[in-house]
């Protein structure tokens, strides 16, 4: 493939023409990160200098020590941890198992079965949320991590990835189950044994979409949380504000930086099977 | 769809004396095809269409959560919705930015998609950056915008390194609305890049030699052939990118809540503040069974239009 691609490759001066272009194109995408990040080590009086200052004249910590002082931003840290783990495997279980199902068990109904899951996808919980809010009420659910947790793993998110693992797992050629089937496996055991561990890609762009769509989860939050130890990280942001509800920018830059890095250098590390896995997926179209 | 043949080789029951008859193997399979999707069934059942039912039920009653009362006033939301003053607005809000998003979003994605699909060496990086936003934490990303787009942010900054002077951005109404969907499209564009760059790799090269022997210049061979043979994808990521524009919150309350006045008011914001601000959950629903109209129509009619124009179904 490598070397077809040199064969036929674009002359030296569209070459340098793309480049540029693709240079420019970059600015908008990695400036932001880059200002996150430079910033948040600048004093409050330097973010605002001008000319702005690409890199932080005296570097310093010190509003990274003022997160934690003005917000239980370990214990926010490690809610939004602990429930995008719980919604990641949560989601991996209910939308593998279901979507196994959907693809090689033909039980009465499945087709119909199928399209009533199939409805979810067109009811993302924007629409439902003062119901799901009195749903949780009565459940005694406000205030707790339960709705951020139970919404996503069997909500509109994991109807799309019952999607994802049911077109990898029709893909998936009779005869590899029929040997395991002479084995004297059941149901459980062809799932299990076989199924899943030949997709892995599926299961990883799952895993992928369900991890970051808990991270990144806003209104669920604002609307079910009162507690600032029961935060999550994306509410938790917006709350370094001065006493006129003005944003402490040097405090709140630290914040984000401190929430987004962690994830953004497992993607940088983890890119080839980040960007494939999703590509390669049932989403191809 | 594949139909898949999963009836058990024939003689197994008898292997397994003792079992009553008509516990067939058949009827195992069957067994186990409710047990593995029960999970995702009770969910959509519980998590999804119970909440659902309850949003038509609410939005026929007077519902102020702070005044108490629970009261059936028929359709009188829905006369609210369709006199309220501000809505107009609202659905101009959710109409620009929708719009806005979807035609910059798809079109951005495709142009970097194409880029990147040049025998270049060293896309791979350009990749890494384009899709880097989508990791970046989504509140942490739109707050590094409020502060770059304030008016001595760092836009203006890097303008004024050109000579121009740039508008405070977040307090004009047209450049509020202009800089939400940038800013969206900026965090999102690298999925639907990705997802084109698979489909772009995914035509078969002969076709392209072929027509290039026929004489068909660039722009010919796109119109031709690519953008045919990946019209299915097309198709799918502008039916997940319409309706999660309808879906966006947390962009507009951090960048703008809703302002300046109501201009970046979109629907759900709008719905949000009726309900968890104004504790109108009567009115709340009647938004949100609105909100659902929209989202069910648009993905039907996208739906429709694949038969004209998406090229090849599986």
């Amino acid at each position: 493939m490598r070397t077809e691609r040199l064969r036929t490759g674009p002359s030296r001066r569209a070459k340098l023409v793309l480049y540029a272009l693709l240079c420019v194109l970059a600015v908008p995408f990695v400036f932001p990160t880059w200002w996150m990040v430079t910033s948040s080590l600048k004093s409050a009086n330097e973010i605002f200098a001008f000319p702005p200052t690409l890199l932080p004249a005296d570097p310093s910590l010190s509003a990274y020590a003022r997160v934690f002082e003005f917000a239980p931003f370990a214990a926010q840290y490690w809610n939004s941890m602990y429930i995008a783990a719980v919604v990641t495997i949560g989601t991996l279980a209910v939308s593998s198992l279901a979507g196994y199902a959907f693809a090689r068990i033909r039980f009465p109904g499945h087709n119909l079965l199928f399209l009533v899951v199939l409805v979810g996808l067109l009811i993302p919980s924007e629409v439902t949320i003062v119901p799901l809010f009195q749903l949780f009420n009565g459940l005694g659910m406000v205030d707790t991590h339960w709705p951020l947790i139970l919404v996503p793993i069997f909500g509109a998110p994991s109807v799309l990835a019952t999607l994802i693992m049911r077109q990898f797992f029709i893909a998936l050629p009779g005869e590899i189950e029929e040997a395991g089937r002479m084995d004297g496996l059941g149901r459980l055991g062809l799932y299990w044994r076989i199924a899943l561990p030949l997709s892995r890609p599926a299961l990883g762009a799952v895993a992928i979409f369900s991890f970051l769509h808990s991270w990144n989860l806003y209104l669920e939050p604002v609307v079910f949380l009162s507690t600032p130890e029961k935060f999550t990280l994306p509410q938790a942001l917006t709350q370094f504000t001065d006493a006129y509800g003005g944003p402490m920018w040097d405090v709140q830059l630290s914040a984000a930086t401190l929430s987004a890095l962690p994830v953004l250098i497992v993607f940088v590390v983890a890119q080839r099977q980040f960007v494939e896995g999703l590509a390669h997926t049932g989403l191809k179209g | 769809m594949t139909a898949v043949k999963t009836d058990a080789p024939p003689g197994r029951e008898q292997s397994r004396p003792g079992r009553p008859g008509w516990w067939t193997a058949r009827r195992r399979d069957h067994l186990a095809g409710f047990l593995f999707t029960a999970p995702q069934l009770a969910g959509t059942l519980l998590f999804v269409l119970l909440p659902l039912g309850l949003m038509f039920w609410y939005s026929f009653h007077d519902w102020n959560v702070l005044a108490g009362g629970f009261t059936w006033t028929g359709g009188e939301n829905y006369e609210r919705l369709a006199q309220d003053p501000a809505l107009p607005g609202v659905l101009g809000a959710t109409a620009a930015f929708s719009v806005g998003l979807v035609a910059l979003n798809l079109s951005l994605a495709l142009v970097l998609a194409i880029l990147l699909n040049q025998r270049l060496a060293g896309t791979i990086v350009f990749r890494t950056i384009f899709f880097s936003p989508v990791a970046v934490t989504l509140v942490a990303w739109t707050i590094v915008w409020r502060f770059l787009l304030q008016d001595d942010g760092g836009v203006n900054g890097l303008l004024s390194v050109f000579g121009a002077e740039g508008p405070n951005w977040l307090r004009g109404e047209t450049t509020a609305m202009v800089s939400v969907v940038v800013v969206q499209v900026l965090k999102n564009v690298g999925l639907n890049m990705v997802l084109f760059l698979a489909a772009l790799q995914g035509v078969p090269k002969e076709l392209y030699e072929a027509s290039t022997i026929d004489g068909a210049g660039a722009w010919t061979r796109f119109r031709r052939i690519t953008m045919p043979m990946i019209s299915p994808t097309i198709l799918l990521t502008s039916i997940i990118t319409v309706v999660g524009s309808l879906q966006v919150f947390a962009q507009i309350d951090v960048l703008t809540s809703g302002g300046p006045g109501t201009s970046t008011t979109v629907l759900v914001y709008y719905l949000y503040q009726n309900a968890f601000q104004f504790h109108d959950f009567g009115y709340g629903a009647t938004l949100s069974v609105l909100l659902f109209a929209i989202v069910l129509v648009l993905t039907v009619i996208q739906w429709q239009m694949r038969r004209k124009w998406v090229v090849h179904e599986d």
